[in-house]
């Protein structure tokens, strides 16, 4: 076991865990954050997705020890404060989710797409959001939703 | 036996709990109105009937008794009760079921929530209205007939008088329950029928909605399991030494895995339907997984050295050469007589692989066994079955048992099968604590159950006019009723294999026609899979009804729209399926389209593909599809259920299936037991009938006609005909 000091959506977490321990399970089980879901252990599907310095990265395949200090762990708890994200904002207009397990991980995936790219194509958004897995099947709705996104964040820009 | 073939599999779980669901409904019943007058008072307000509780502040609570896995029973069914009681959606609250018997079936399966509880959930809502504008009237001293109820309040006609519900419910509970109360005609619907938000979407998308992957309860270990590598394995012996040095490990101990569904209350048969597994018991997950690597087990797997998928299917081959046990619900005169004095026979086979479901969420559930009592947290399809099954296992009273039913990560069939939870029974009452039990990816590939791997043995006599004379449909393959009821269907009609062949579900007028079933044991453990036999009885079906088409040289919707003229809901489909893919116009070159219809869950689905050359293989360019599922209560959710199951069917049919080779399942992960990801879907437009019929299934009948529809358009495309699943699209053309 060991100490690790991790900054997770603005807080610091002080957690006591095997180094091997993946990032998901330590968000989830020793800090509390639901959100972040176990679906494959591989880095396969995608539901585990968590935002690191705001890179989108599989939390469960990512070990504990690999982070370092000033790394920064954005979860879907930390996108905002009262689901006013503009994806999120989206992601409700187009009622996307079905059963919503994997949605965390792909709002997240979505947000870290048009942190870079605010007006990302088809075929970028496929190559960015190829890693999440869906089983309800919501694709043609996510990808309105992230063209929808992208749309509300330029006129808000302008 | 005689029963259960009189009845469909849903009916048959649903029939010991049905009893006792229509007299909690209670509107026809003395003793359910003595319980009303007792006003049960809760925390959430006073109980007008099960599914509504108003408060004094008039916060109105409904119930929802069918578990949401994305389906969106959370929102449709309270949306029943609403419109009928006059309260918006989004003015109350919404709480699940408990599996307590006042609720009846509780079984999200079947397509069957809106279809069942169409006229109950809106007969709960009007007759809780019809209390309280009572309690109105008398107050006021005027007739009912000069009240009326609008978004929870009562109002006197021709002024601005009003008393809230919650000014209302306490005297309102004490009335007697009217027993047919007046429902809403179509034209008075100001909620059905419109695309209302669901409620539980919000949540969804900040990470608060609680799946049961996400239940906390107090002093709860972690359980992992060391499954079988063959399935069916016993333990001969285990040694936990290495496992229990892992930092965290508490218990390592021997369990069991039941596989059976239903309160089967036979020592006999409980034994015949159990295999084991070792269970690493810890305070975190992580650990129990550490610990579970570090598991040493002796297997006993004697008898699963000869279990292969390959061999199934080369006995199912075989089998298919046997006539088959008929089916009554699908026979129309003679097809040997039709067959002899065809001029042209046409014969093919087509076979759909075993499937796992692979829903997002890996099967889990928390449940604290105590003296005589257990609670459960779980996602689950029927909390109701739960409780008599947990009750028989565990030899204590139903009353005993609780259940939390959590948001389901999705399910398709699995979650309706309570192999997990009953082994985090035995597992909690070994280690005396609530057990968290989460099965990892990789058990949810390799340990079952699965869709029953199935053959459509297909027959056609056409005459010199390429009048189809004849239509035969042989089913050959696993059963889903031998493997989860033990009943064996050899030599017998499984009556669930059927489903979507039959005469109401196919009413293709061939003049002579019939369907049979040969039972092949697959040695694996089968289970309904989204759309259940309709999605493999319907690949060889439609794409059958398209081969005898291009034999007779007529076109595949004309042949379609002539067999189906007497029923006119299925010509209806078709004709809007023809207008919105332009089915009639002739394609640009290198483009081909195919179509496929089917009738499940009581709902007419039909898709068309549109698809292109692409290198080696085939693009999927577009789908259009139509739905007719009755009355439809939330257009978009109808939209979103059919475009589900486009990817869902799309999935099965040209990504992986399961193999088995020795006894062991040779898949793993979403590696090697591939699914549909973004950027490999065709872009999908949906339409919706318009209707005033009662609401049929929407959460699987989009399925079933995928796969066929897909394997038209390649046929109409480049000539070649698929008829065996999966394959890979991109190695196709």
């Amino acid at each position: 076991m060991a100490i690790y000091n991790l900054q997770v959506n603005t807080k610091k977490h002080r957690v006591d865990v095997d180094s091997d321990t993946p990032l998901l399970w330590v968000i989830r089980d020793e800090i509390g954050y639901k959100g972040t879901k176990f679906g494959c252990g591989m880095g396969l599907c995608g539901a585990c997705t968590v935002l690191l310095n705001g890179q989108a990265i599989r939390s469960c395949s990512t070990p504990v020890s690999s982070l370092k200090a000033g790394d920064k762990v954005l979860t879907i708890e930390g996108l905002s404060a009262d689901v006013t994200h503009p994806v999120q904002k989206a992601w409700i207009e187009a009622q996307v989710p079905q059963c919503g397990y994997c949605q965390s991980g792909q709002v997240l995936a979505a947000a870290a797409l048009l942190a870079t790219n605010s007006n990302p194509s088809d075929a970028e958004i496929d190559m960015a959001m190829a890693g999440n897995i869906c089983r309800c099947g919501t694709y043609q709705k996510m990808r309105e939703a992230v063209h929808s996104a992208a749309k509300n964040l330029q006129t808000k820009k302008s | 036996m005689k029963k259960i073939n009189e009845t469909s599999r849903r009916d048959f779980i649903k029939l010991s709990a049905q009893a006792t669901a229509f007299l909690a409904i209670g509107f026809s019943s003395k003793a359910s109105n003595e319980l009303v007058k007792l006003a049960n008072k809760s925390a959430l307000g006073i109980e007008l009937n099960p599914y509504i509780l108003i408060n004094e502040l008039g916060k109105v609570t409904l119930f929802n008794a069918r578990p949401d896995m994305g389906q969106g029973t959370f929102q449709a069914l309270p949306l029943l009760i609403a419109e009928e009681l006059e309260v918006r959606l989004d003015q109350v609250d919404i709480q699940m079921s408990d599996g307590s018997g006042k609720f009846g079936s509780q079984l999200s399966g079947g397509s069957s929530s809106v279809k069942t509880r169409w006229i109950p959930m809106r007969t709960a809502g009007a007759a809780a209205k019809e209390m309280l504008v009572q309690t109105a009237a008398k107050r006021w001293n005027v007739s009912v007939s000069d009240c009326y109820a609008k978004e929870g309040a009562v109002y006197k006609k021709g002024s601005t008088v009003k008393l809230g519900y919650g000014e209302l419910v306490e005297e309102a509970s004490k009335l007697p329950v009217p027993t047919q109360p007046r429902l809403k005609a179509h034209s008075e619907f100001t909620q059905i029928g419109k695309s209302i938000p669901r409620p539980d979407v919000p949540s969804k998308v900040d990470g608060t909605a609680v799946f049961g992957m996400d239940v906390q309860v107090p002093g709860m270990l972690y359980a992992s399991l060391v499954h079988s590598p063959t399935i069916y394995g016993k333990v001969k012996s285990f040694s936990a030494e290495k496992s229990m040095a892992v930092k965290g490990v508490r218990f390592v101990v021997k369990t069991e895995r039941n596989f059976y569904h239903g309160p089967f209350p036979t020592e006999a048969f409980k034994a015949k339907a159990k295999t084991e597994a070792v269970a690493v018991v810890a305070e975190s997950y992580w650990a129990a997984l550490k610990g579970k690597k570090l598991v040493e087990v002796n297997w006993s797997t004697e008898g699963a050295e000869t279990t292969s998928t390959d061999e199934f299917f080369l006995r199912a081959n075989e089998a298919a050469k046997k006539e088959g046990a008929e089916y009554k619900d699908a026979k129309v005169g003679d097809v040997s007589k039709a067959f002899a004095i065809s001029e042209k026979l046409i014969q093919a086979q087509y076979q759909s692989p075993f499937l796992a479901h692979a829903a997002m969420e890996p099967v889990n559930a928390t449940v604290y066994v105590q003296d005589d009592s257990v609670e459960v947290w779980a996602p689950v399809q029927g909390p109701d079955a739960l409780v008599e099954e947990l009750a028989t296992y565990l030899g204590i009273k139903k009353e005993r048992v609780k259940i939390n039913v959590t948001f389901l990560g999705g399910a398709f069939g699995r979650k309706a099968y309570y192999d997990f939870v009953l082994e985090a029974a035995h597992i909690s009452k070994q280690v005396n604590a609530p057990v968290k039990l989460i099965w990892t990816r990789e058990e949810d590939m390799q340990q079952g159950p699965y869709r029953p791997g199935m053959i459509s043995a297909m027959k056609g006599g056409l005459d010199e006019k390429g009048n189809i004379l004849g239509f035969e449909h042989k089913l050959v393959g696993a059963s889903i009723m031998t493997s989860v009821f033990k009943f064996d269907m050899t030599g017998k009609s499984d009556p669930w294999a059927g489903e979507g062949i039959n005469l109401e579900d196919s009413p293709y007028a061939f003049p002579s026609r019939r369907n049979s079933f040969e039972y092949v044991a697959p040695n694996l453990p089968m289970l309904w899979w989204r759309s259940v036999y309709a999605s493999t009885n319907l690949f060889g079906h439609e794409s059958f009804v398209d081969e005898l088409a291009h034999a007779a040289k007529k076109d595949p919707l004309d042949v379609r729209m002539s067999l189906l003229e007497k029923s006119p809901r299925f010509i209806a489909v078709l004709e809007k399926l023809a207008q919105i893919s332009n089915y009639r116009s002739k394609r640009a070159k290198g483009l081909g389209i195919g179509i496929a219809i089917a009738r499940s869950f009581s709902s007419i689905a039909a898709h068309a593909f549109e698809v292109e050359k692409n290198g080696k293989g085939i693009r999927m360019k577009e789908v259009f599809s139509v739905i007719d599922c009755g009355t439809p209560v939330n257009p978009a959710n109808i939209i979103a259920q059919v475009q589900s199951n486009i990817v869902y069917g799309l999935t099965a049919t040209i990504k992986n299936e399961i193999r088995v080779v020795k006894g062991q399942v040779q898949n793993s992960n979403f590696n090697d037991y591939a699914v549909l990801r973004q950027g490999e879907i065709p872009k999908m437009t949906v339409h919706v009938m318009e209707s005033t019929d009662v609401p049929g299934g929407v959460g699987e009948p989009g399925l079933p006609p995928v796969a066929p529809a897909l394997c038209n358009a390649i046929f109409n495309l480049t000539g070649k005909r698929i008829r065996t699943l999966p394959f890979d699209l991109e190695q196709i053309g």
